[in-house]
């Protein structure tokens, strides 16, 4: 991690209200109204808003360095190349991985997807041995949890459908806790990918990764974590959690849109088949065959998200100067004061862990008698952006006995005001719809 | 526009009182008619609707349906068979043109009260992009039932 600058006082304070609003004023569209209301904006579990200093880092790589990278001697490719490469430093650093180790894709989506095709490349005929540890077949176990976003479920459904592997499920408790007990049963010697999210973007449980990655390790299985609502939120450190790979998005942490990142452990990364082939992932070609360049290059085909890495590497610097210890424990305290006052609405269920819990800063649930696309365009009406429908996590729904929920979501940018504006408009949605 | 131009009274109402409602689906289509049947699923929110349509004579003899979804998507299905019943099933067809082509607009076709009766309550429902499918739903449904119900009706 980047050191703390110096402007700040050694421990810095916690982050509280005041300096929240000083935040704010680096995120040029929560000045905007909506509905001829402020804008009170709960959705960050779905996409982060932008700090001025990202923006600014993406226009001034478009006005002073946009070239092509690795390729090219002029003097614009060498700093496009430079900036880029400079980015990925931050945001390997930013999340404990050696620089070679972070693979830049579109976001977390497509780091799964890159897993799970290149896992079923090496499931294919003529595969070279080096990527034996990776192919999948029948008897073989993919174990995934009930918690899991589509993104992290999908991409394994295929992969054992077209391999005959089977995908297990890690039941999720009452509580909205993993079944550790029933994971233990799950994850056998056949186990070769377990993949789970780091935390419920439904439930906001902070899952137990040691004891997750200890059941994988006994048996020897590659261990993947979805880190889309831990990154941006909370201290991460893929090393010191022992995964072996790992995938996030930067828009759900200040960044654009349009880039994200996977992380893998360097002795995997080179020895997994390409996903995508192409230029710039290659040493030599003939017309019958290629050689592929090693990580991170080896999974780089095409030109790629120059500016977008650029402006997630500002947005990685702009969370570390903040602190993402002082962020995750600001949020925990809104997640605290949301829960306890859902919960003191009545006819209102709360998904996940109950008030006192630990949870990130985010809250689904449901609202008897009203439809939860209802509650959200009543909100909206009063200028509060939430979530509603399924938050791709239709499984997890349907074991919770519901379709859809409504989802609140907070990040470093949102005050105590912010939460009771959006309970005091939660308390209105019942007598409104005659609920 | 305001929250109560959306949500007018006649859909708070249609949503608690859902005409309609209610398919046993091991049930035998009614004898003596034509039925068809179509399930359709909004992927946004999982929401789901199963309209049958069973028609007669030339006219729609039976509309009913069964599902789950918000205050919009059960009023505009409730409504739908207030408006269906005893009607020529060409005339069927004209009303559902007309809620579409309203739906689809953007806000820029008013609603024909002529036409639609109580479904030009959803007029304001179509500045919301959201919201279209929603109230598009059991209209699809039924859109298909019927298609399929006359295509029974002729062989």
């Amino acid at each position: 991690m980047v050191a703390p600058p110096a402007h700040l006082p050694s421990p810095a304070p916690a982050l509280g209200n005041d300096e929240v609003l000083r935040i704010r004023n680096d995120f040029p569209i929560l000045n905007r109204p909506v509905n001829g209301q402020p804008l009170v904006y709960l959705d960050s579990g779905a996409t982060s808003q932008n700090p001025t200093s990202v923006l600014e880092a993406e226009q001034e790589f478009y006005e002073q360095r946009n070239a092509a990278v690795h390729r090219g001697a002029h003097h614009l490719a060498v700093e496009a190349t430079d900036v880029f490469e400079d980015a990925r430093e931050t945001v390997a650093a930013f999340i404990g991985a050696g620089v070679d180790e972070l693979i830049w894709t579109s976001n977390a989506t497509e780091g799964l997807n890159l897993l799970s095709y290149s896992f079923l490349n090496a499931s294919l005929p003529g595969a070279p041995a080096e990527a034996a540890r990776f192919a999948l077949g029948a008897g073989d176990r993919i174990v995934v949890t009930e918690m899991e976003h589509h993104a992290n479920l999908i991409p394994w459904q295929q992969l054992a459908a077209r391999t005959g592997a089977t995908l297990d499920y890690i039941p999720v408790d009452d509580s909205g806790a993993l079944d550790l007990e029933a994971a233990a049963r799950l994850i056998g010697p056949r186990t070769r990918v377990l993949a789970f999210t780091h935390a419920s973007n439904v439930l906001g449980t902070i899952n137990p990764v040691n004891d997750l990655v200890a059941l994988g390790r006994a048996v020897g299985a590659l261990v993947v974590l979805d880190a889309c609502q831990s990154a941006p939120h909370l201290e991460l450190d893929v090393k010191a959690l022992d995964v072996d790979f790992a995938v996030f998005s930067g828009h759900k942490m200040l960044g654009p849109t349009g880039i994200g990142g996977l992380y893998g452990r360097s002795e995997l990364l080179n020895a997994m088949p390409p996903f995508l082939t192409g230029g710039s992932m290659i040493t030599t070609v003939t017309m019958d065959r290629a050689g592929f360049l090693p990580s991170p290059q080896r999974f780089e085909a095409g030109t790629q998200r120059i500016s977008q890495a650029v402006a997630l590497a500002a947005a990685a610097n702009y969370l570390t100067e903040t602190g993402l210890a002082r962020i995750h424990a600001w949020e925990a305290t809104l997640g605290q004061r949301l829960v306890e006052g859902l919960e003191a609405i009545p006819g209102i269920r709360v998904l996940g862990p109950a008030a006192g819990r630990e949870r990130i800063g985010l809250a689904a649930f449901d609202v008897a008698g009203v439809h939860a696309h209802d509650v959200g365009q009543f909100l909206d009406s009063r200028g509060i952006a939430v979530r509603v429908g399924h938050h791709c996590a239709q499984p997890l729904h349907r074991r919770l006995g519901l379709t859809a929920s409504t989802r609140v979501s907070t990040y470093l940018y949102n005050t105590t005001d912010d939460v009771d504006a959006f309970l005091d408009a939660v308390a209105g949605v019942r007598p409104y719809f005659n609920a | 526009m305001s929250l109560d131009q959306l949500y007018q009274q006649i859909i708070l109402e249609h949503a608690k009182e859902r005409h309609g409602n209610g398919l046993d689906a091991g049930a035998e289509f009614p004898a003596g008619a034509a039925s068809g049947q179509s399930h359709q699923l909004n992927p946004t929110c999982g929401d789901e609707i199963t309209v049958r349509v069973s028609v007669a004579g030339g006219k729609v003899s039976d509309l009913r349906w069964d599902g789950e979804g918000c205050s919009i998507s059960m009023a505009s299905a409730s409504v739908l068979t207030e408006l269906a019943e005893d009607l020529d099933t060409a005339e069927l067809q004209r009303i559902i043109d007309s809620f579409r082509e309203v739906l689809r607009s953007r806000g820029k076709v008013a609603a024909d009260p002529e036409i639609l009766g109580d479904a030009a309550a959803f007029e304001g429902v179509s500045r919301y992009a959201a919201r279209v499918k929603c109230a598009m739903l059991s209209w699809v449904a039924a859109e298909d039932a019927l298609t399929q119900a006359l295509g029974r009706q002729e062989s």
